[in-house]
């Protein structure tokens, strides 16, 4: 800097204009370095696919095009994406506030057993309340299963990732049991399914010919309530503040204990509404644990945090980030058929993209940084 | 419930219990050590897939479980190693890279099983060593002194562990390294190279855990660890980041799990009522850890990247 | 946290970007396969675990195979989906790639079974395991009297074991592992009244290890006759193998699993069933029945181990009890 007053007016307008055009460069690096990051790890599944033998081109067009080729495949990839948002935005919640959720599972399930519970209650309701209900029913069913590790570690201590994969337990086996006794369907053959729940509960189909549902508006508008309850309200500060720094919000007079309660409870009640959408609105149109509970939540409980994680923790940013993951996943099963792959390579896959993904923002942190560093250099010029 | 009782019941309950402890115990000890130095690994279960998978093709292939041994701490130093990149130098978010590692685990496993192996094909399993003297002692004896010495190896390490993380050098820079990386690194102490060792050691433990798993078995599966990665790192902190701690919630994890499996057994539960007990280890793990209410806090640097230029 | 604007901008910008990137190079056409006048008969297979299983799954791969030995037919496949709205992707995939018959091998899979063969009703589809076929006129259901070979092989175990202590290993008490189960029971009970026949349903499909020391408690409790059923019965045969306890397998020859402690397995034959379905396809039936194997039609058999050192008089009591059970003089119960 000591140096500027040296300088003439030609070398001060070759610096600006290579720094302006540095400043338009830098939203690029944002979306160039994840960008490279997919391509390396495609990239390292293009060995795995050479390595089986198979064309790792024919592969991924098949991805592709599974994913995003035309309305049907979008469709079915914002329905993959659904669960991710819901679950992922209830994280983007809890980790702000400072409460690590592994509990999505628990939750989603939870929320599915009530809102699945309240439509055999309740089967003739018509539409315009019973859907409201089984989501209100689903929303609860995941808040009570998030307010209890709340309570855990705001009053007595419990660690919430301890009590959290609890309770994911506790939900699976309680699925489990539910699906054996209770709720089991009639029929010679026992299969742990409800029975076709009421049509009345159906998630109406969106127009557009289309497989997507009613789940998918309720997403959105569960991101966007997530993103006003932080960021626009006064519980949003005070969750925030208690995930900034729990001492000094303590001493600032803050219900720190409530708020990690809260925290988890909203977190929970995302997951929940996910478990009701990923009943009311599956083609099957019932509770389905045959084989674990795995089977029907898809593991939108441990994926929704990735997707939140590659959202910044942002609601609205859990959006697209939950498409990619969505997109990913739909793909996959594409790209498993159309090369005869196993599936166990579309999970590796999977795995390798979330590394490198997540090894790359740090990267693009710095190198923004830099950026940031010659663009500063113009503007106090500019200010000069 | 009267067969229960009987002497012979409680044994076979006790030593399955410390069994089914051992491969959460190995996991949870080497999770310990990490945590202590500020890096959460949410990857164990993946790490173990690829232990238990290593180690089985080993014996598959070779015949030979000390190799097979070795082979599963050659997958835990490369997968050290890896995680080290990933989270040292790359300064990815611990517990979502974590679980990018567990899904890789999970899938190229699987694929690799259904690879180079095709059908489950059994290997021989670990043989129990028992400890001459020892393990005659009525009961007792045979509750503790006549497991694989995989089992003996794993309890060995809660003192070993213990000893090293509170009465060592290097024991205090992985506490301070976790507590204050930035004090730490004024003193001189390399705040990454001590996180490099830990993360090595913990992969290494990892991968040990899935081996137990595979070689007690003898036979390999997709998914052959079924969760028990997730269950020891919650272990961890029920444990208050402690290897004695970390013991305890193994056995108590372990000894509820078989004492489930052997009512099963007996018939004194049955039908839907065994998805109930089921969630008995699950829920005492909570209660327990409810009463003796430890408020210790966690590594005050856990998940936190180091770099010196912040 | 960074400025969320920013991050928000960023993602959406990235995504459409990569929409843009991929759709670009992925505009190719799929390149359909189709007109299949004399090609062979295409068959694709969605299930839900490992085709190599020793279990469920692989009895329908098998059983496409065997059939593959008279005819000439192409399987595809999709294994390993336990999630049901992935199965059902992959079921419609194949569906709009015009396979022959579309086989869906799990009673999960029944709900978008019915919806999707509504959508594609030029196509065949095959089900199991159930006996509905929703009214349709291109879905098959087939499905197992897994019950019969249970009982037989109970009628044996109980004959066979001098403890009278059997223990049984299995996953959730629902379909066809209970059918399997309930069967078996009733079978060493009728040969043998007064046996103790313990069932520990782990609750669990997958968990080898459970499965494992259900089996050592069993053994440790007395028993010295061992079955189980669905695919982590790996871990039970291995502590059979290792205690030299017998060991009765179901779904597939589970032999490969312990040559010396294998007696006999039930195994499914569905190309009995497959070879119904498809001889109906070939005449422009695509379905509309349910099918069921049973010992009686040749779906089912007793495959014996030859590697064990069965006792002449024990194996002639399990070919009884097929033989009653085929004529229908012996009925389990179920």
């Amino acid at each position: 800097m000591t140096v500027r007053g040296v300088k003439n007016d030609a070398e001060v307008e070759l610096e600006h204009s290579a720094a302006s055009s540095l400043a338009r460069l830098r939203p690029f690096v944002g979306l160039a370095v994840p960008l490279l990051a997919v391509a390396a790890a495609l990239a390292v599944g293009a060995i795995m696919l050479l390595a089986l033998g198979t064309s790792p081109i024919e592969g991924y067009r098949a991805m592709i095009t599974g994913s995003l080729g035309g309305a049907d495949k979008l469709a079915d990839t914002a329905i993959k994406a659904m669960p991710l948002m819901l679950v992922g935005v209830g994280i983007c919640i809890a980790f702000r506030a400072g409460v690590i959720n592994i509990g999505g599972e628990g939750q989603i399930i939870a929320g599915a057993i009530l809102s699945t519970s309240t439509a055999l209650l309740v089967p003739d309701l018509p539409s315009a309340i019973l859907i409201p209900m089984v989501l209100i029913a689903g929303a609860i069913g995941g808040g009570i299963w998030g307010a209890i590790p709340g309570g855990l570690k705001a009053y007595l201590g419990v660690n919430e990732i301890l009590s959290t994969i609890m309770m994911n337990i506790i939900a699976a086996h309680f699925l489990s049991f539910l699906l054996q006794d209770l709720l089991i369907a009639e029929g010679d053959v026992k299969i742990q399914q409800t029975e076709r729940l009421s049509e009345n509960a159906d998630l109406p189909l969106l127009p557009g010919g289309t497989r997507l549902h009613l789940g998918f508006i309720i997403a959105l508008l569960v991101a966007v309530a997530a993103y006003i309850l932080l960021f626009r309200s006064t519980l949003g500060v005070r969750l925030r503040a208690v995930g900034h720094n729990p001492h000094a919000s303590r001493y600032a007079g803050m219900p720190v204990q409530r708020s990690i309660v809260e925290a988890l409870a909203f977190s929970g009640a995302c997951a929940g509404i996910a478990g009701a959408v990923l009943v009311f609105g599956s083609q099957s149109h019932r509770l389905i644990g045959e084989g674990g509970a795995a089977g029907f939540t898809q593991s939108a409980g441990f994926n929704g945090i990735v997707t939140a994680l590659f959202g910044g923790l942002h609601p609205l940013a859990t959006v697209p980030a939950s498409f990619l993951f969505g997109a990913m996943l739909n793909g996959g099963i594409a790209m498993q058929r159309a090369v005869q792959v196993p599936s166990a390579m579309i999970i590796a896959l999977n795995g390798v993209v979330v590394i490198f993904v997540v090894g790359s923002l740090r990267l693009r942190e710095r190198l923004q940084r830099w950026f940031d560093d010659r663009v500063g250099i113009e503007t106090s010029k500019e200010r000069a | 419930m009267g067969d229960f009782f009987t002497v012979s019941a409680l044994v076979v309950t006790f030593a399955s219990g410390i069994r089914l402890a051992t491969p959460f115990l190995l996991a949870s000890l080497g999770e310990t050590l990490g945590q202590r130095s500020g890096v959460l690994n949410l990857g164990v279960e993946g790490v173990m897939l690829l232990g238990a998978f290593g180690a089985y093709y080993t014996v598959l292939k070779a015949g030979s479980q000390p190799l097979a041994l070795l082979v599963a701490i050659a997958i835990g130093i490369v997968m050290g190693l890896l995680y080290a990149v990933v989270t040292l130098v790359m300064q990815a978010e611990q517990g979502i890279s974590g679980i990018g590692v567990f899904l890789f685990g999970l899938g190229f496993t699987d694929l690799a099983f259904q690879k180079w192996v095709g059908t489950p094909i059994p290997i021989a399993r670990l043989e129990p060593w028992p400890i001459p003297g020892l393990s005659d002692i009525p009961v007792i004896g045979e509750v503790l002194f006549q497991h694989n010495p995989l089992v003996y190896g794993a309890f060995l390490l809660v003192p070993i562990m213990t000893y090293l993380i509170s009465r060592t050098t290097f024991g205090l820079n992985v506490r301070a390294v976790g507590e204050t990386p930035e004090a730490a690194d004024t003193l001189g102490v390399s705040v990454n190279g001590t996180r490099l060792v830990t993360i090595i050691v913990a992969n290494v433990l990892a991968s040990l855990a899935g081996a137990v798993v595979a070689l007690e078995v003898g036979n390999f599966q997709q998914n052959l660890t079924a969760g028990r990665g997730f269950i020891a790192i919650a272990l961890v902190y029920f444990g208050a980041w402690r290897p004695f701690g970390a013991m305890v919630g193994s056995l108590l994890f372990g000894f509820v799990l078989a004492l489930v499996n052997q009512w099963g057994a007996l018939g004194i539960i049955s039908g839907s009522a065994s998805s109930l007990a089921a969630m008995a280890p699950a829920v005492l793990t909570i209660v327990v850890l409810v009463f003796i209410s430890n408020r210790v806090g966690q590594p005050a640097a856990l998940t936190r990247p180091f770099d010196r230029s912040n | 946290m960074k400025s969320s604007g920013k991050v928000i901008g960023k993602l959406l910008a990235l995504t459409a970007a990569m929409i843009m990137v991929l759709a670009a190079c992925g505009g190719g056409d799929s390149g359909d396969s189709g007109g299949d006048e004399a090609g062979p008969f295409r068959v694709a297979i969605v299930a839900p675990s490992a085709d190599n299983d020793v279990a469920f799954t692989q009895s329908i791969f098998d059983s496409v195979n065997r059939v593959g030995e008279s005819r000439d037919i192409e399987i595809a496949s999709s294994t390993g989906l336990f999630v049901v709205e992935d199965a059902a992707s992959a079921l419609r995939g194949y569906a709009e790639e015009d396979y022959d018959l579309v086989i869906a091998h799990g009673s999960q899979y029944g709900a978008p079974v019915e919806e999707i063969a509504k959508e594609f009703p030029e196509v065949a589809f095959a089900w199991g395991t159930e006996v509905n076929t929703f009214g349709l006129a291109n879905v098959s259901a087939y499905t197992v009297r897994s019950d019969e070979g249970g009982y037989a092989m109970g009628a044996m175990a109980a004959a066979l074991s001098e403890a009278q202590n059997i223990g049984v290993v299995g996953p959730i008490e629902v379909g066809d592992a209970k059918l399997y189960v309930d069967g078996f029971k009733a079978g060493a009970e009728a040969q043998s009244p007064g046996i103790a026949v313990n069932v520990n349903y782990i609750e669990s499909f997958s968990d080898v290890a459970l499965a494992q020391e259900a089996a050592t408690a069993f053994v440790a409790n007395g028993a010295d006759i061992l079955t189980g059923t669905a695919q982590m019965v790996v871990g039970a045969t291995g502590v059979a193998q290792s205690e030299g306890v017998a060991w009765f397998g179901t779904q597939s020859n589970q032999s490969s699993l312990g040559a010396d402690i294998v007696v006999a397995s039930q195994v499914y034959h569905w190309e009995v069933v497959l070879e119904d379905i498809i001889a109906g396809i070939d005449e422009g039936d695509l379905g509309g029945e349910s099918h069921l194997l049973t010992l009686e039609n040749g779906g089912l058999e007793i495959e014996f181990n030859d590697a064990y050192p069965l006792d002449g008089a024990i194996k002639q009591i399990g070919e009884d009890m097929v033989a009653g059970l085929k004529d229908g003089s012996i009925k389990t119960g179920q």
